[in-house]
């Protein structure tokens, strides 16, 4: 697979490692009263879709970006490919 | 060495004989011949065994898709199974073996298979070795293995070299037939970059087998003359010998070149074979088509070929496979093998058409309407028996017959991303569907255009539109333009054993069987009659079970669909797979500074991850590595040690919120840390289980270096950057990994300092008040050269980590050795280093085991409640803080002699012994020279209430039961007395 990573241009996938769900930017709050089940529901629970995955992928052997790669997993089809930091602080991510 | 075999003409080379061995008989061909080319030269139509019933095989086809002629190529390691004699180019000194075969190729006791073929049916095997279940391992296996396989490895290294490379294209095109040379020149001509690839040592298709002309030219001709021009073109990369072996993601391409298959050795510091990855942005499949035989009886005899294959050997390489051949065909095709091999002077038998209307020859006798019923001939064709269009039976003599059922389009490639082919009726064949890899074009008899105008003519437009090349066409050169007249014919009505899979011995009755026994659906019945699974594919066979099926079921071949096929396109050594990756070359190998200096000691040397380090140290009358480690931990109590930690990961951390960022990784508190202070931090993954452990020393406000476990740096670093760049990423924080720019030892013992001070610049002062246990700080050595020193210590000594740039790593470590000779230093390695940090109770990999969290490894109280930090959470989770939750414990052997085993388990004094009774497990074990005595680090159950107890050490699987007794974790030194001195 080609990655086209947002500063580097198209990348061999070999240059990177996989870690899965993107939803893993969204860590629930650690004040939050229901805290133990949403940080379970965080921890996990995912979805397996058959289809476009948004998913996250680490540029190792490269710039050391996280990257938000959205993938058909029944064709390897890539829509898009985003830096995970502005997909984290368009999600109100901050410190 | 006569060849008997040999016409006139061909595209070899009579100036250069080449002598080779088949099963130990000399034989003469030529440059140019393969080795089923030679070997019918000779007259050699016997080449092989089949895998099941053991029977006399000889080639069906001229190329890679050939099912039959398998041979063992080479001997000694450069053995090789499984070689298709027909795609095999004759080097001089070629030895190849048959196989499949004892004693002989012409007498196979295993042919009694053979004999008992109306047994050994599809299912057979399913059915058979069900019962009695006892007899499978002892009984049935071994005997399956045996006779399963075909050739037989050297069973030694392989002792060439295999590559890796990657090229890039605007164009790849697979094929060099005329479609492929044109598409080429087309693409070549307009200035796109181009790779040509061809698995042929010859470029040019089936243009080198034929005898019909373009432009006026004889069509080897203009195709050598398309391929010098194409030589001479600086954008187009010619690939002879590479099969384009499978169609991956996004444009990627696999393709293997031969590089020496072709030669009797490679030449020095040439592979023998490349794994290359294409990376295009347009494909162009011109792979040509692949004829179809039809299924009579005895159909697999030694001399049935299709008809495309013996005019391949009879135009190309001037072999007729016997003085007499017949043909059988439905369409046009057939004739044109008979009357090119006519022409060549062989004797044709008789041509027989299974069309009743089909025209006359002034040459040769042409049987309208009729059948090949059946062969004859023990190890080779001698007979064939027809049955004629008014039903009588005539014997026709022949030594081969040349069979035509039509042409399948070659369209493997075009399924390598689940594309289904689609059924063309005028054709009656399978043509490439709609849903095409990425960017992948197929044009000529790949695609259905099955004359040679049509290949020269959809190989110009196709890459002209994948290329969106504008202007006008140049002129496309003239070349027959013949109609295809086909009737379809699969197989002949009443036979059963008639071949459909040679290789894998699959019948026309076996796939009648599959159907009776309910197996419907195409994909069930390849796999329950294994037809079109063997090294092949069914290239030549898949169409045959179809239609077969296709009419039981009473359906169409459209309606019966089809199954697709998968890379790679031809069978790949494995060796090409691995290319240099093997061996040492498995992974990289990472030296320590102190690697060369270890070495000169004799150091013996164990892999953690990627690294090499020195594991101990051996002196001159040591046989025993025990006495060298015991010898190594006195040595670092009693006065100093050095052992290189270099390896530890490093990680660099500034910013503003560096310690903010720190406090959300660890699980401890790290915000308050004063400057010149190093502290012990825990990480926890965010499910609360622990990662991994270190330490982080503050040299600024604004700067922390974080260490991390060997054998975790890369996945903290990549977790710490996750952290940084998608759950904080307003953080001011930068994070840099310098496990390789600094060099670090631990010098350890009471002397370790008295050692340090020799080294340490005269102006910093590392007294104990001026620097206590945990200190860190900017420091110089050695007369000016930058260092760190932190003071920490896994030993449970006075000790201190020292850290220089990594080039001064070897000076620094020969100073100190010079330079603690009055204190008798000694370097230690990686065992001394698990013995001492085990005696001192500190938890390392064999802890941090995945499974186990802060609570466990007696850290709970570590865990930081006023602050967020990952994995806090969910580390309160009731599940993981039961009352009996494991603790982590020292245990002793009551009898100080008795062993003490890592992995084995924690059970009471009385009572069963089995997993309900389970108390908890031992993670590390080694002798302690201090005790003088095996001692362990154990999880047990509310093990910090049972200090004192008894307990039994269990291992069913080492057959082990020891007393021990339950101490606390910090065998030497408890109160840290020795640390803080």
């Amino acid at each position: 697979m080609i990655i086209n990573h947002p500063l580097l241009g198209p990348r061999d996938s070999s240059e990177f490692v996989y870690l899965g769900d993107a939803s893993l930017i969204n860590r629930p709050d650690p004040d939050a009263e229901d805290r133990a089940q949403s940080f379970y529901e965080y921890g996990y629970l995912r979805i397996n879709p058959a289809g476009m995955h948004r998913e996250l992928w680490f540029h190792e052997a490269g710039d050391r970006s996280w990257l938000v790669v959205t993938r058909d997993t029944t064709t390897h089809e890539i829509t898009s490919v985003e830096m995970a930091r502005d997909v984290a602080r368009a999600q109100g991510r901050s410190k | 060495m006569t060849q008997k075999n040999r016409l006139s003409g061909g595209q070899i080379d009579r100036t250069k004989p080449m002598k080779f061995m088949f099963d130990g008989r000399f034989h003469q061909g030529y440059q140019g011949d393969t080795l089923a080319s030679a070997l019918l030269a000779n007259n050699v139509r016997l080449m092989g065994r089949s895998f099941k019933y053991h029977r006399p095989r000889g080639p069906l086809t001229a190329g890679s898709e050939e099912p039959n002629a398998l041979v063992e190529l080479r001997g000694g390691a450069r053995q090789e199974p499984n070689t298709r004699a027909t795609t095999a180019e004759l080097f001089d000194g070629l030895v190849a073996k048959s196989q499949n075969r004892w004693p002989s190729l012409a007498f196979d006791a295993m042919a009694i298979n053979d004999r008992l073929s109306n047994f050994l049916t599809a299912g057979f095997y399913y059915k058979t070795f069900m019962w009695p279940k006892a007899f499978w391992e002892k009984l049935y296996e071994p005997v399956i293995r045996k006779a399963a396989g075909l050739g037989s490895l050297s069973m030694k290294a392989d002792p060439d070299e295999y590559d890796k490379g990657f090229r890039h294209c605007d164009l790849l095109i697979i094929g060099a037939g005329p479609a492929g040379l044109m598409a080429a020149l087309t693409a070549g001509r307009a200035g796109a970059e181009v790779i040509l690839a061809d698995e042929d040592f010859s470029m040019g298709g089936r243009l080198n087998a034929e005898t019909f002309s373009i432009n006026n030219e004889v069509a080897s001709d203009w195709a050598a003359a398309a391929v010098a021009e194409l030589s001479s073109m600086t954008n187009v990369r010619l690939m002879t010998r590479t099969t384009v072996i499978g169609a991956f993601d996004h444009g990627i391409y696999g393709a293997v070149e031969r590089v020496s298959d072709h030669l009797h050795t490679p030449d020095a510091g040439k592979p023998r074979q490349i794994l290359w990855r294409i990376y295009t942005n347009k494909t162009m499949l011109c792979a040509g088509a692949i004829e179809r035989p039809i299924a009579f009886d005895n159909n697999d005899r030694p001399g049935v070929m299709l008809a495309s294959a013996m005019r391949s050997y009879a135009n190309r390489w001037a072999v007729t496979p016997a003085q007499r051949v017949a043909i059988f065909t439905n369409n046009d095709d057939g004739h044109r093998t008979a009357m090119d091999l006519h022409a060549k002077g062989v004797k044709i038998a008789a041509v027989v058409d299974t069309r009743p209307d089909v025209a006359l020859s002034d040459d040769y006798q042409v049987l309208r309407g009729a059948q090949v019923l059946d062969t004859k001939g023990r190890l080779g064709l001698t007979f064939a028996e027809v049955k004629l269009a008014d039903g009588t039976e005539r014997t026709l003599e022949c030594g081969a017959l040349g069979v035509s059922g039509g042409w399948n389009p070659n369209l493997h490639l075009t399924c390598h991303q689940r594309g289904r082919p689609t059924w063309d009726e005028a054709l009656s064949a399978f043509v490439p569907g709609d849903n095409l890899p990425d960017g992948m074009h197929v044009a000529g008899a790949a695609n259905g255009a099955l004359s040679t105008h049509g290949a020269l003519e959809t190989g110009m437009k196709v890459a002209r539109q994948a290329l969106e090349i504008e202007g006008r066409a140049g002129k496309l050169p003239q070349a027959e333009d013949a109609p295809v007249k086909i009737t379809p014919f699969w197989f002949v009505e009443g036979t059963t054993r008639g071949w459909l899979d040679q290789q894998n011995d699959v019948t026309v009755k076996d796939v009648k069987l599959s159907h009776q026994e309910g197996f419907r659906s195409v994909e069930h019945l390849k796999r329950y009659t294994t037809l079109g699974m063997a090294t092949d594919q069914g290239k030549t066979s898949n169409m045959g079970g179809l239609a077969i099926m296709a009419e039981l079921a009473g359906k169409t071949i459209e309606q019966t669909g089809t199954t697709i096929f998968r890379p790679p396109y031809t069978p790949v050594p494995i060796a090409t797979f691995a290319g240099r990756i093997k061996g040492m070359e498995f992974h990289p190998t990472r030296l320590t500074p102190s690697h060369y200096w270890a070495k000169e000691q004799g150091a013996v040397f164990v892999e953690v991850g990627n690294w090499l380090r020195a594991q101990w140290f051996p002196r001159p009358g040591e046989t025993h590595w025990r006495q060298s480690v015991d010898r190594e931990v006195a040595a670092t109590r009693a006065s100093v040690g050095v052992c290189d930690c270099t390896t530890l990961g490093k990680i660099d951390v500034q910013g503003t919120d560096a310690a903010d960022f720190l406090n959300k990784i660890y699980c401890n508190a790290f915000a308050k840390l004063p400057v010149g202070k190093t502290r012990y931090g825990l990480m926890l993954r965010e499910d609360g289980i622990a990662m991994d452990d270190g330490t982080a020393g503050r040299l600024a406000e604004d700067h922390f270096v974080v260490t991390t476990t060997t054998a975790n740096a890369a996945k903290v670093y990549q977790h710490m950057e996750f952290a940084r760049q998608c759950l904080f990423p307003d953080m001011d924080v930068q994070l840099i990994s310098t496990t390789e720019a600094w060099a670090q030892y631990a010098v350890a013992g009471p002397n370790s300092r008295k050692l340090l001070r020799k080294i340490v610049d005269a102006e910093f002062d590392i007294s104990n008040e001026a620097f206590p246990f945990m200190a860190c700080g900017n420091i110089t050595v050695c007369g000016g050269l930058r260092a760190r020193l932190f003071r920490i210590s896994f030993s449970g000594e006075l000790a201190f980590e020292i850290a220089v740039p990594a080039r001064y790593g070897d000076a620094l470590m020969r100073r100190l050795m010079k330079d603690g000779e009055e204190f008798n230093v000694t370097p230690y390695g990686t065992e001394a280093l698990g013995v001492m940090r085990i005696e001192k109770g500190h938890a390392a990999g064999n802890e941090l085991n995945g499974t186990t969290t802060a609570l466990n490894l007696g850290m709970g109280r570590m865990v930081s409640k006023k602050k967020d930090s990952i994995g806090s959470v969910l580390s309160e989770r009731p599940g993981l803080n039961a009352d009996d939750a494991l603790k982590l414990v020292g245990i002793k052997p009551l009898n100080k002699s008795d062993k003490v085993t890592a992995g084995g388990h924690l059970m009471n004094a009385q009572g069963p012994v089995d997993a309900a009774h389970d108390q908890g497990y031992v993670t590390s074990a080694a002798f302690s020279p201090s005790l003088d005595s095996m001692i362990g680090l154990a999880f047990l159950k509310s093990g910090e209430v049972r200090m004192g107890e008894r307990l039994r050490l269990v291992s069913p699987v080492t057959d082990l039961t020891v007393e021990v007794e339950v101490v606390s974790a910090h065998f030497v030194d408890p109160e840290g007395e020795r640390l803080r001195a």
